[in-house]
């Protein structure tokens, strides 16, 4: 029988089979940041073990790097703690590290594939749940905790459980202003928070084929939201092209050998999956959260469920304490539900694509009165590469705040916080209760929605603008 | 890892689905960068609310905590295991966990316990009626039990013979693969060189 994408790659990786044990696997790149590493190297120094394997370790700074004043010294000094921490940690079991004020620094996940690491048929580790992210090129990668990444740190290999397969196929066209984040949104409302626990997720179907890289990676990102062990795509060559002329990615000869092996990364015809969603793109339409996980989520042209409308018991409890905590009342639109704080960033949707879309809506635009907008880029290298499109002037004139990168907002261990009742469009990928700052509610949107929102103070679509772009002074 | 054999305690009825790792233990306490000093963080936003369960006096010291369904889902943090086990949980019972969160427990050897949410609404009523009843988990023989003026309960429970064996003997992982050392270095040997590597190449352009 023939085999699936993801069985394919795990299969490639097996160091160790034998009876009544988990396989264990080989890990081909490990990625690192300050918070869930630091008592694995400790761990290791305890041990006297080493890093095996520093030509597949790096590390990058992210989750508590201030987006504001980065020249100056960290203020919060437990965050500066735990960042001096990674670069000791670095410095003595010679992982290479990219700190705060570096070209390559920003989020891990936006970081391991713009430098051309993340390729087709890789095992990927990172002690982040977002690490789903890299199953855009069809790498086999899934978060781990602390444990498991000093387990890596000290053996590069993985002891794993086996997964079932699930494949989501999505087909048709995505109507305009439906992004793959109003997918992946519509994917986990559907299949559930839980929907995904146990399985390995290959997205498939001409709508997935359609998207770029960076919207892959978008889909992809979201399977933990979806309970997923990890999300995949099978490599094309849409791919290939994205990786081409990265500085890691192979050359010459090498890449034509790599790309061999690329082609042979599908779901063979005749394999079966252990369950299939399907889903028809035309049908979608601009996707928003209303409740306090991401599975709670409805088209913005919706209004707020009731929780009476839920039957199940389990649901319906989690539908009454989510509108409590976010302050909605069963009923209401959610056009008409008013924002405080806008942000755009995240391992999610922090990529230049993601500015992009967000800086055509607002471009000619102005923010609404009393609005914070906050454009945080994924990485420093994706900043750049707005600066030179002038993508940071569209922000800045229209009155949103173009800060440094991070994962910043997204999580809020850094000083970008929501102040208690505060409510937030964000493009970041969790709505938990207090995600974003102690109080704080969160509607997870995509970038377009994001800055329509930003422009009209509530929740809205760029369909909702029509008269509000402004004239352009020459 | 400390072994776990078999536990007996009182517990805490946790009535909520989908309690996500930010809740039980937000991200401000992640900055920390040891695997101790977590128990004051572990649901730190519910346990503002004086009628939050944690909260009640007939439930201190308890050890066992009876979740909703999808326990532990979102982020990897193994923080939240910690600040659970800090705090003086011993094991979880639940009808479902995320996987990130199953896997770091059993790495530290707080006991996950996957049960029919019937029996969990059964554990839940013996405790929320009896506070001082006790349940125990006994992994040697894969069983939960509890009795109470209700309840009589004997319920088996799953988990993979070789999860078990590291439970029981508290084994650590690292130096089990570390037996294998030889399949790594094998495996290594005939890596495919186009493979990524991080080695800094000679010029970065993008």
């Amino acid at each position: 029988m023939g085999r699936t994408l993801a069985e394919k790659v795990w299969d490639d990786h097996v160091v160790r089979r034998a009876d009544g044990e988990p396989d264990l696997l080989f890990i081909d790149l490990h990625l690192l940041h300050e918070v869930t590493s630091p008592q694995a190297f400790d761990g290791l120094r305890l041990a006297g073990r080493s890093v095996r394997r520093l030509d597949l370790t790096i590390a990058t700074e992210d989750h508590n790097t201030p987006t504001l004043d980065i020249d100056k010294p960290i203020a919060d000094p437990i965050s500066r703690t735990q960042l001096e921490t990674l670069r000791k940690n670095c410095a003595e079991f010679g992982v290479r590290l990219h700190p705060l004020g570096d070209v390559e620094q920003g989020v891990v996940h936006v970081v391991g594939p713009q430098l051309g690491l993340t390729q087709p048929g890789t095992t990927v580790v990172c002690g982040d749940s977002h690490t789903s992210t890299h199953g855009a090129f069809g790498a086999l990668a899934f978060g781990i905790g602390t444990s498991q990444v000093e387990h890596v740190l000290a053996t590069q290999t993985l002891p794993l459980a086996p997964f079932k397969t699930m494949a989501i196929t999505v087909e048709g066209e995505l109507p305009e202003d439906v992004t793959a984040k109003d997918l992946i949104l519509a994917i986990i409302a559907k299949i559930g928070t839980g929907g995904g626990q146990g399985y390995v997720i290959e997205y498939r179907g001409s709508a997935i084929e359609k998207l770029s890289m960076e919207a892959r990676m978008t889909i992809c990102n979201m399977s933990i939201e979806a309970g997923a062990r990890a999300g995949m795509i099978a490599p094309d060559e849409t791919t290939f092209a994205y990786l081409k002329g990265r500085p890691h990615a192979p050359q010459g000869a090498e890449w034509d050998a790599a790309v061999a092996y690329w082609k042979t990364l599908h779901t063979d015809e005749d394999a079966v999956f252990d369950h299939e969603v399907r889903i028809d793109a035309s049908q979608l339409a601009p996707f928003v959260t209303w409740g306090t996980n991401p599975g709670q989520g409805a088209p913005l042209s919706a209004s707020v469920p009731d929780p009476g409308s839920f039957s199940d018991a389990s649901e319906r409890l989690a539908a009454e304490k989510a509108l409590e905590y976010m302050g909605l009342i069963a009923g209401q639109p959610l056009r008409e539900v008013k924002v405080d704080t806008v942000f755009v960033g995240s391992c999610t949707n922090g990529r230049i694509e993601d500015l992009r879309s967000a800086a055509s809506v607002l471009e000619g635009r102005t923010v609404a009165e009393g609005l914070r907008m906050l454009v945080v880029p994924g990485s420093v290298r994706v900043a750049l590469q707005a600066v030179e499109e002038g993508l940071d002037k569209v922000f800045t004139a229209a009155g949103a705040e173009w800060r440094h990168a991070g994962c910043s907002m997204c999580l809020g261990m850094n000083p970008d916080q929501l102040a208690p009742g505060e409510r937030s469009a964000s493009t970041s990928n969790r709505n938990f209760e207090g995600r974003q700052g102690k109080g704080g509610r969160t509607h997870l949107v995509s970038p377009q929605v994001a800055a329509a929102t930003a422009i009209l103070g509530h929740l809205a679509s760029p369909a909702d603008l029509a008269d509000a772009r402004t004239p352009v002074e020459a | 890892m400390e072994a776990f054999v078999t536990h007996t305690g009182r517990a805490v009825p946790l009535r909520r689905s989908n309690v996500d790792t930010d809740q039980i233990i937000p991200a401000h306490w992640l900055k920390k960068v040891t695997r101790n000093g977590f128990e004051d963080g572990l649901f730190e936003a519910w346990r503002k609310d004086p009628s939050f369960v944690l909260n009640q006096p007939e439930y201190a010291g308890a050890t066992v905590l009876v979740a909703g369904p999808d326990f532990g889902t979102g982020s990897s943090r193994e923080h939240a295991v910690w600040a659970l086990q800090n705090y003086g949980f011993k094991t979880v019972l639940s009808s479902r966990f995320a996987d990130i969160f199953r896997g770091n427990s059993l790495k530290n050897g707080l006991l996950t316990v996957v049960l029919p949410q019937d029996v969990i609404d059964r554990l839940w009523k013996l405790v929320e009626d009896d506070p001082k009843a006790e349940i125990t988990v006994d992994l040697v023989a894969r069983e939960v039990r509890a009795e109470g003026p209700s309840l009589s309960l004997t319920e088996p429970f799953e988990l993979d013979d070789n999860a078990r064996w590291r439970l029981l003997e508290g084994l650590d992982d690292i130096s089990l693969t570390l037996r294998h050392e030889d399949d790594i270095a094998a495996y290594e040997a005939k890596r495919p060189s186009h493979k990524p590597s991080t080695a800094r190449p000679s010029t970065i352009e993008v």
